[in-house]
């Protein structure tokens, strides 16, 4: 009887040791948003299902780029999945710093996958990064401020002249109501993000076919002109320091009557938990001007897989799993359909449980669609992005610039001094990195 | 008439100091508000901010998302190791260089100082890569040992410094009496230097406490102190004020109580042998 005790004992033990064997532990580096929130929290699902488990590292955006950044240039392999941007993922995928991500099986269906989101997260057509959510730029605005002024919205692109023509009439700064709120905040990825596609709209390009910087253009200066006015004169004082948050805040709060911003900030300003404008708002495309072409930005947040990785099998398992269409289903039933991941998957369109909840769905839809990361610009020009430049170099010189124009918007310099200024960093910076002589 | 004009100066000098005390305590203040405020409240203007509602709402929600224990443990483990591992190699170095010292000394003492003018993302490159090699990223040990070397020579200063107001001839009683080069050190400089090493000792854990740098980057899940935890709660996206800083509220709490606690000691020994 002992000697069988023993042997069942042992044999329990091999079996929970084999057991063990199979579950692995990934280490996950994301950033702090809803998305990724909800997405930690139905973790424990896979986890369950799968037997592995996840270590999770949150951290402030700018902190993870430089510390994933560091990490994939050593090889240290600390993370097994990151949460990079379409900024990162092409130039990341391009040298090899990212597993390639084309085999997650015939399940996950790669075709549901809108087409400017694979291409945007894609580099000489293999894709590096699995989409979690995407996003463009549209225009929110006041539905019953349009109304109250006799303002009819409109149903197709707008100019920026009539733009600032409806910010002009609903300009009412004693009662609160500012025309216009649009990024002001130094940063490629916030003034800059709105600046970039004003700046197509009005014909100019960051770099002509030779990679010479063309900042000091006559299309950028009537492009960052115009944005320095249309603040100054019907933005919120002290716009030099509001960025996605504080217009969001602004905005949400009632005090802008339209804003151009994030298609994916929608959600936020339709729950009338957190937007006391929620009833009252309504979209339409972001302007343009001598062209239509670049005049939204596009941005996913996207999941990767470091080459330096020990576990890409587990890795690849829970990327699988988390931008699924079921995935998408299961936020959708347990956190409410307006918080599902927006803008990747043709099945979240398709689903009416989405669309009657987001009212939103088919403009967000068609600005993704219109966002064309490989044809921006009104002329031709050697690099991909519409809001950036995909390129490493974009980054130094996006924030660069971006701090001229937010101190012209300050008053403390002239547009024409920024952008001398942007084009002599632009042109130093190209030149060191070998783009130019 | 002369105690006229003094009263007055005190007056204006106590009007200043605290003018000066609450302007640096004020964002620690604000934050602390900001804690027991919504999401949507934190944002609003300050008159707004102190007439809103308090909750805590923030804090159930930061409890709720984060282990804080764990980065608790890991922080209180950082700070007290690399302190005392630190006081361990800065006691004899210090009285090497308080009692015998050589024609160097000055220099070695300016050249430490010189190492915390390195910014640190100079050599975070090279660190990384040894770390990486010997196994020592995303330890606890690994940042015990990092935080002790880059606060080791404030605390060799400040105990070379403490060392050097005690008397030598005390240490040579003690020699002439047959004490060995331990027991000098152990029964005779220590007790002596104690009110200094305490505020050393104090000061270090502070520092080590709040090191953000090395912190961030040699951490990833398992050994990521409070730093990290409050690295945490900044979103690129949405309103994270409110949770932010009662993150921070909770990260800084115990450090700020030993510093409530122990003020007397940090500042006799902060200003040791100053009104000598």
């Amino acid at each position: 009887m002992k000697l069988k005790s023993a042997l069942l004992a042992a044999s329990a033990l091999v079996s929970v040791t084999a057991t063990a064997a199979h579950a692995d532990e990934i280490t996950i580096a994301t950033v702090n948003n809803s998305d990724m929130i909800i997405m930690q929290e139905l973790s424990s699902q896979w986890e369950e299902q799968t037997g592995h488990t996840i270590d999770w590292v949150v951290l402030e955006e700018n902190v993870l780029r430089q510390r994933v950044t560091t990490d994939i240039a050593t090889g240290s392999g600390s993370f097994d999945i990151i949460t990079i941007g379409a900024y990162e993922a092409p130039i990341w995928g391009a040298q090899d710093w990212l597993v390639a991500l084309d085999d997650l099986g015939d399940a996950y269906d790669y075709d549901d996958i809108f087409e400017p989101v694979r291409n945007g997260l894609s580099a000489d057509g293999t894709l590096f990064a699995v989409p979690f959510y995407a996003e463009s730029s549209f225009t929110f605005y006041r539905t019953d401020l349009f109304e109250a002024a006799g303002i009819a919205p409109p149903t197709e692109q707008i100019t920026y002249e009539d733009f600032a023509e409806i910010a002009a009439q609903l300009h009412d700064p004693d009662n609160g109501i500012f025309g216009t709120c649009q990024r002001g905040k130094a940063g490629w990825g916030e003034n800059m993000a709105f600046v970039g596609p004003m700046v197509n709209a009005f014909g100019g390009q960051w770099f002509d076919m030779d990679w010479n910087p063309t900042i000091d253009s006559p299309e950028w200066h009537a492009a960052i002109t115009y944005y320095v006015d249309l603040m100054n004169n019907y933005g919120p004082p002290g716009a030099s320091a509001n960025g996605h948050n504080e217009n969001r805040a602004l905005f949400a709060d009632g005090r802008c009557a339209t804003w151009v911003d994030a298609t994916s900030a929608a959600g936020y300003i339709y729950n009338p938990d957190e937007s006391s404008v929620a009833d009252t708002t309504g979209f339409f495309q972001a302007p343009m001007q001598v062209t239509d072409k670049g005049t939204g930005w596009f941005w996913a947040w996207a999941l990767a897989i470091p080459t330096s990785s020990q576990n890409v099998d587990v890795a690849k398992e829970f990327l699988a799993w988390s931008t699924s269409a079921d995935y998408v289903t299961l936020v959708g039933e347990t956190k409410g359909w307006v918080a599902a991941p927006p803008g990747t998957r043709q099945s979240t369109y398709d689903n009416p449980a989405y669309t009657e909840a987001a009212p939103f769905a088919d403009t967000v839809l068609n600005s993704i669609l219109a966002a064309n990361p490989a044809d921006a610009t009104l002329n031709p020009v050697p690099y991909t992005g519409v809001q950036f430049v995909a390129i490493p170099e974009f980054q130094g010189i996006g924030n660069y610039v971006g701090q001229q124009i937010a101190a012209a918007l300050a008053g403390q310099q002239s547009v024409d001094e920024a952008l001398a200024n942007s084009q002599a960093f632009a042109e130093r910076e190209m030149t060191r990195a070998g783009y130019i002589e | 008439m002369a105690r006229a004009v003094t009263n007055r100066r005190k007056a204006i000098n106590t009007t200043i100091g605290w003018t000066i005390g609450l302007l640096m305590f004020f964002p620690i203040l604000w934050i602390l508000i900001l804690s027991f405020k919504s999401e949507v409240d934190a944002i609003r203007g300050p008159l707004e901010v102190l007439s809103a509602d308090w909750t805590l709402e923030s804090y159930a929600a930061v409890q709720a998302r984060s282990d804080y224990f764990k980065h608790f443990l890991n922080s209180v483990t950082i700070a007290v190791g690399s302190t005392f591992l630190g006081l361990l190699v800065a006691i004899p170095a210090a009285w090497a260089m308080a009692f015998v010292p050589g024609k160097q000394t000055k220099n070695v003492l300016m050249w430490m100082l010189s190492t915390k003018m390195l910014p640190p993302v100079g050599v975070l490159i090279p660190i990384y890569l040894i770390f990486r090699d010997v196994g020592l990223l995303d330890t606890r040990l690994g940042l015990v040992i990092v935080l002790m070397l880059i606060n080791l020579p404030i605390i060799i200063w400040m105990l070379y410094t403490y060392f050097r107001e005690i008397p030598g001839e005390i240490l040579e009683a003690a020699r002439m009496d047959g004490a060995s080069l331990r027991d000098e050190v152990l029964y005779v400089l220590t007790p002596m230097a104690i009110p200094g090493m305490a505020s050393t000792v104090l000061l270090n854990i502070i520092l080590a406490w709040n090191e953000a740098f090395w912190t961030l980057n040699l951490t990833a899940a398992k050994a990521a102190p409070l730093t990290a935890f409050i690295a945490s709660y900044s979103s690129p996206e949405g309103l994270f004020y409110a949770k932010l800083s009662a993150a921070s509220v909770m990260a800084i709490a115990p450090i700020l109580i030993m510093g409530w606690f122990s003020q007397k000691q940090l500042v006799r020994g902060l200003t040791f042998g100053a009104v000598k």
